[in-house]
């Protein structure tokens, strides 16, 4: 604040209170023309009057009351311009303490369970408990609050895993996130080819296919996309690249096989780590882990 | 007759005296903040919304998301926890309107930004339910049909840049072609993914 706010404001508070003060006392002692019936002269309807009565003590010192915590209130807590308040209070530093006392309550409550082993944290009833709550407030709005994912948002119940399903794995998924990139094969296959891989890769998984077009993809399968999915197809965790052979598709089995070819596949897991600290990490990536166990 | 019977019985004069003090409380605690750095100045990162974003704000605005969704993550350990970093004022300060707001049916998106893939988002304001089963949010499938308002979303970074939004010329005018084949949808994602994003989102 600049001196001349820090200053006006001061100026203005302070000028208030006093004239609070004034008005008070001013008005509980002056009597506006005195009467001898006691009332104010006012007559409503012909014969409702008003009496002139001193304000109740009671509620005059409770104004003085709550002047006297007005003065009180302006020397502990900021509220004069610039001043600080002698207590220095800031509502960040409020937020701090409490922030704190909250994390601290909180690995208090995880102490039980926290640095168990997994296989054992996947058997403790709290430590699974609030995992799942983790997982539904975090992970649900994609993966599914049953966690068996949809279209474009992996299953994370069925033991397949893109990434790797060790529990170390899963914690470094979390932690950071994963961008999944399939690029696009269009230019290096032509229109001929993506048909022909489409059909051989659907071929691995025993799903309808042309088994023409199949036999001359396989070849052409074996330049472009091993390098990623393997040679095998069953995939490989380092690229995030998926088993072809399973018969579980991320993005559906249909054309997206052939559209995946053509214009690539982006995949993104957004990283938690700043939303979601350590222990939380572990705690849901556990939960992650024993659903298929 | 006593003064006070003077202000009783002259009803424009007591108006004007009624103003007189209540704008003292404005003085006091609005006036002072318009000099603030806090509240004026930009966090370190923030820029003005480039030509997509600002198209998807605009969007925002007229969909009338601020009915159910407020940008405002409040000092409180619980909605920290959630949200991540509670806002501060100086990440507003190109947001015109303002999208603070005060209805919560849906989760705040101060800091949705990369919280959710842009593959989630498109799906998710096509048909909330097909990935949210338990959404009360109506879908927008006609955003995905609409193309981006070129010329509004130009006249837009005009009309800020008179404001004081630091919009350079050249900015300005390849405004135009950035936004050409983007469609409401797009530009809805675009605005979504950069809110709160200036700042880190994890308070520790």
């Amino acid at each position: 604040m600049s001196n001349f706010w820090h200053w006006t404001v001061i100026i203005l508070v302070v000028a208030h209170i006093i004239a609070y003060l004034w008005l008070l006392f001013a008005t509980s002692k002056k009597k506006v023309d005195k009467r001898e019936d006691n009332t104010t002269g006012h007559v409503w309807d012909g014969d409702l009057r008003e009496w002139d009565n001193p304000m109740p003590r009671w509620w005059l010192w409770l104004f003085v009351l709550t002047i006297v915590f007005a003065l009180g209130y302006l020397y502990l807590y900021p509220g004069l311009g610039n001043f600080k308040g002698s207590k220095e209070w800031t509502s960040t530093d409020q937020f701090k303490t409490a922030y704190e006392a909250n994390t601290e309550a909180r690995n208090r409550s995880f102490a039980g369970f926290i640095d168990k082993p997994v296989e054992q944290l996947i058997k403790d009833e709290n430590a699974m408990l609030i995992g799942k709550r983790i997982f539904s407030n975090n992970c649900a709005l994609c993966h599914g609050s049953d966690a068996a994912g949809a279209v474009g948002f992996p299953n994370l119940t069925d033991n397949d895993w893109n990434w790797g399903g060790d529990y170390e794995t899963i914690v470094t998924t979390i932690t950071n996130g994963r961008a999944g990139v399939m690029p696009a094969f269009a230019p290096a296959l032509g229109e001929d080819g993506a048909k022909q891989v489409a059909a051989y890769v659907r071929s691995l998984s025993g799903i309808s296919h042309d088994a023409n077009l199949a036999s001359e993809g396989a070849q052409k399968f074996g330049m472009f996309c091993a390098a990623c999915h393997g040679a095998d197809a069953k995939g490989q965790d380092l690229f995030g690249a998926p088993n072809l052979t399973d018969n579980i598709w991320l993005h559906g089995s249909d054309a997206i096989i052939e559209t995946a070819l053509y214009e690539g596949l982006n995949g993104n897991m957004p990283a938690q780590k700043d939303i979601l600290d350590e222990n939380r990490i572990k705690l849901v990536a556990a939960y992650v882990y024993s659903l298929s166990q | 007759m006593s003064k006070h019977e003077k202000i009783e019985k002259n009803i424009g004069l007591m108006g004007v005296l009624i103003a007189v003090v209540i704008s003292f409380a404005g003085i006091i605690e609005i006036a002072p903040l318009m000099s603030q750095a806090s509240v004026v100045e930009p966090v370190p990162g923030l820029k003005p919304r480039n030509p997509l974003q600002l198209a998807g704000q605009n969007i925002y605005v007229s969909e009338g998301c601020y009915n159910c969704h407020s940008q405002q993550v409040r000092p409180f350990v619980d909605e920290t926890l959630r949200y991540g970093h509670y806002s501060v004022a100086g990440e507003s300060v190109y947001d015109r309107p303002f999208q603070w707001g005060s209805k919560r049916t849906g989760p705040d998106l101060a800091r949705v930004g990369g919280r959710y893939s842009n593959e989630w988002h498109e799906i998710h304001l096509m048909d909330p339910r097909s990935v949210v089963p338990t959404s009360n949010m109506p879908g927008y499938p006609w955003l995905a049909e609409t193309p981006v308002d070129v010329e509004q979303t130009v006249a837009s970074m005009k009309t800020l840049k008179m404001l004081g939004h630091p919009y350079s010329d050249k900015e300005i005018a390849d405004a135009a072609a950035s936004l050409t084949d983007k469609t409401q949808l797009d530009a809805l994602v675009a605005y979504l993914q950069n809110l709160g994003t200036a700042m880190p989102r994890s308070y520790q």
